[in-house]
């Protein structure tokens, strides 16, 4: 029975974990319970496995890391910011932490499952062939799911900047990691999208320069300005001039703009564009 | 025909916010016991200064002798007779005695149940004892003060899990650094707060500890028992630089830190959080350091406001320690009834009896 679930199905399957872990963690915050981070943690966990699966399944069907389409980008953003969260979100000694990665999560995945559109047409073996494409996509695919997960850590830097400045400590404020660890958090973060986005350029780079006809203008504007906000951002913060709060708005406003960067990636794939099937779905 | 009268009178934290209790706050004490010995109707005396409350208990010939107090300490402070009532509190005979017991036992406390206050009031009447101003009234209730404080704390929970204000300092440091490993803190003051803050500091795993005074043998000497390090006083503002927090409790009559100071230093370590807890009266701290980036100042009704999160658990109990107290401080009355009626028939022609300040 299993085996005959379609990839949305799992995915759908997955989205619903990613909300009960939202909604049990809403229900917790609200009445000012206690958030259990292992509850949190294996609820994403089961979501996890269930996306994997899917995008396993779409994968298979499309020849290569599923990144044809906006309902692909957007899952594969989500399973990426949740991988990082399974490897190091135990570190982070933050079942709020948790609970910010299921929203994220549940938002990304719901989202995306709800507008058909954006998987109305499946392109297939996209990259070519060539690894390094796929390669290239798949690690700034991963690099914005890293912001994702470093946009979460700049929420929870706000939201204890707010409780330590307003001296409000108690509730559900009592669940947040302390500020020092937040911003090192943030950092490292930030570091490691920088890194990856970096190499997935070095690589898109390599192809283009054999190839220039066929890059797509906005979208090397689009990624290029998310590469130089991030290279910004990490170097201000170096030298101490973005700092505490604006840091935090910083590497927000970096992955909004990553999000809002994914539009134009998905439109440079218009036929003619890239070698690449389409299918429409079913 | 006027009758002689256990009284109290002063202002607390209930009814006064930190910036009038810095006024308030009694920086001459010699000066004001001189002052109230020359109240002609006033017996007995003892005062009571904390960070969190100036009172009077006393007993006067007549009711004006309370009047007579409070018009010599608000001269004292230069505050306003009229803006003082506002704010005070004035209780006579029983209610006077139940609110010493309720003090002294932690029940009137900003941190309901703390333990400091019992010392803070033994003090009080060992200063009183000390000077002669303390006779046969104000004894009586002091030790049935101090009798009823014990007997609530050993047979209540009201002091269960309480929370002094160093605790409450060191799990608000945990919110800013997490760990204290290598977190260093330079404490100004040797006061027994100060001291009690580093204290849990170093109970906590805080290692690198350094103290400043104004008086230099104090802070060897605290520095000693701490096994910390000491710092010229003023060398102070240089050296927050180098600290994660900086522990005030100095009795110094203004600010020792200054904002532009703070913010010079932050200026050399802009990435790092810097807390300041500020549990000098009046403030060791410019209040307007708070809005620096990545400092994080806070006073001692902060942290007394973030001790009231644990407020609840003891609340129970407090209710169950008042009908105690209440049933002690009707059994004292009775018996100070008595001494009052005495006083009556004999010191009608009595003078004052607090002698000057020794």
């Amino acid at each position: 029975m299993l085996a005959e679930l379609s990839d949305r199905q799992w995915l759908w399957c997955a989205g619903a974990l990613y909300t009960v872990g939202l909604l049990r963690g809403t229900v917790s915050v609200v009445r000012g319970g206690h958030l259990s981070p292992a509850f949190m943690y294996f609820t994403i966990l089961a979501g996890y496995v269930l996306q994997f699966v899917g995008l396993g399944i779409r994968g298979h069907a499309t020849g290569g890391c599923p990144l044809g389409n906006q309902f692909e980008i957007f899952q594969f953003t989500a399973w990426s910011a949740i991988t990082l969260y399974l490897v190091v979100g135990v570190q982070f000694r933050s079942s709020l932490m948790g609970y910010f990665t299921s929203c994220l999560g549940s938002a990304l995945t719901i989202v995306s499952l709800s507008i058909p559109e954006w998987d109305a047409v499946r392109r297939t073996h996209i990259f070519g062939g060539n690894p390094w494409i796929e390669l290239h996509a798949a690690l700034a695919i991963f690099s914005y799911g890293v912001f994702g997960l470093l946009a979460l850590s700049s929420i929870l830097f706000l939201l204890r900047h707010y409780s330590l400045k307003s001296k409000h400590l108690g509730g559900w404020f009592s669940f947040l990691p302390s500020i020092r660890d937040l911003d090192h958090i943030e950092v490292r973060l930030l570091g490691a999208g920088l890194a990856l986005l970096t190499l997935a350029l070095v690589f898109g780079a390599v192809y283009w320069s054999k190839d220039t006809a066929t890059v797509d203008h906005a979208k090397l504007a689009a990624t290029v300005a998310v590469w130089a906000g991030s290279v910004a951002a990490f170097l201000l913060r170096a030298v101490g001039r973005l700092l505490s709060r604006r840091f935090a708005w910083a590497c927000l406003a970096l992955f909004a703009a990553a999000l809002l960067s994914l539009e134009a990636v998905d439109v440079s794939r218009h036929p003619g564009a890239r070698p690449a099937s389409q299918v429409r779905a079913p | 025909m006027s009758e002689p009268c256990l009284f109290v009178i002063g202002a607390t934290h209930h009814n006064v916010p930190l910036e009038v209790r810095e006024k308030l706050a009694v920086s001459n004490e010699a000066a004001l016991r001189e002052s109230l010995s020359r109240v002609p109707s006033l017996k007995e005396i003892a005062i009571l200064a904390t960070c969190n409350r100036v009172e009077f208990y006393g007993v006067g010939l007549d009711e004006k002798a309370a009047d007579s107090v409070q018009a010599a300490y608000c001269a004292m402070q230069r505050f306003e007779v009229c803006d003082f009532e506002k704010i005070r509190i004035s209780l006579t005979g029983r209610e006077a005695a139940l609110h010493l017991f309720e003090v002294a036992s932690g029940l009137d406390s900003q941190l309901l149940g703390e333990n400091e206050i019992f010392g803070q009031v033994k003090e009080a009447y060992a200063a009183a004892q000390a000077r002669g101003s303390a006779g046969a009234v104000l004894n009586r209730v002091f030790q049935k003060a101090f009798q009823a404080a014990k007997h609530v704390r050993t047979n209540t929970g009201i002091s269960a899990g309480t929370v002094s204000v160093a605790n409450v300092a060191v799990d608000l440091a945990s919110n800013i650094f997490g760990s204290l490993d290598g977190v260093r803190i330079l404490v100004l003051g040797t006061g027994e707060i100060g001291e009690g803050t580093a204290r849990a500091f170093r109970s906590r795993g805080a290692a690198d500890l350094a103290v400043a005074s104004r008086t230099p043998e104090h802070a060897a000497g605290v520095a000693a028992g701490l096994g910390a390090g000491t710092v010229p006083f003023e060398e102070r503002e240089h050296r927050i630089a180098d600290c994660d927090i900086v522990v005030c409790s100095t009795s110094a009559p203004s600010t020792v830190l200054s904002t532009a100071a703070i913010h010079a230093a932050m200026r050399r370590r802009p990435a790092r959080p810097l807390l300041l807890i500020d549990m000098a009266m009046p403030r060791d701290v410019e209040a307007s350091a708070a809005d620096l980036q990545n400092v994080f100042l806070y006073n001692l009704d902060d942290l007394a406001k973030i001790a009231e999160q644990s407020r609840a658990a003891r609340e129970a109990e407090a209710q169950r320690c008042r009908t105690l107290l209440a049933e002690r401080a009707d059994s004292l009355w009775r018996h100070v009834q008595e001494r009052l009626a005495a006083m009556r028939v004999n010191g009608a022609d009595a003078g004052p009896a607090a002698p000057p300040p020794r």
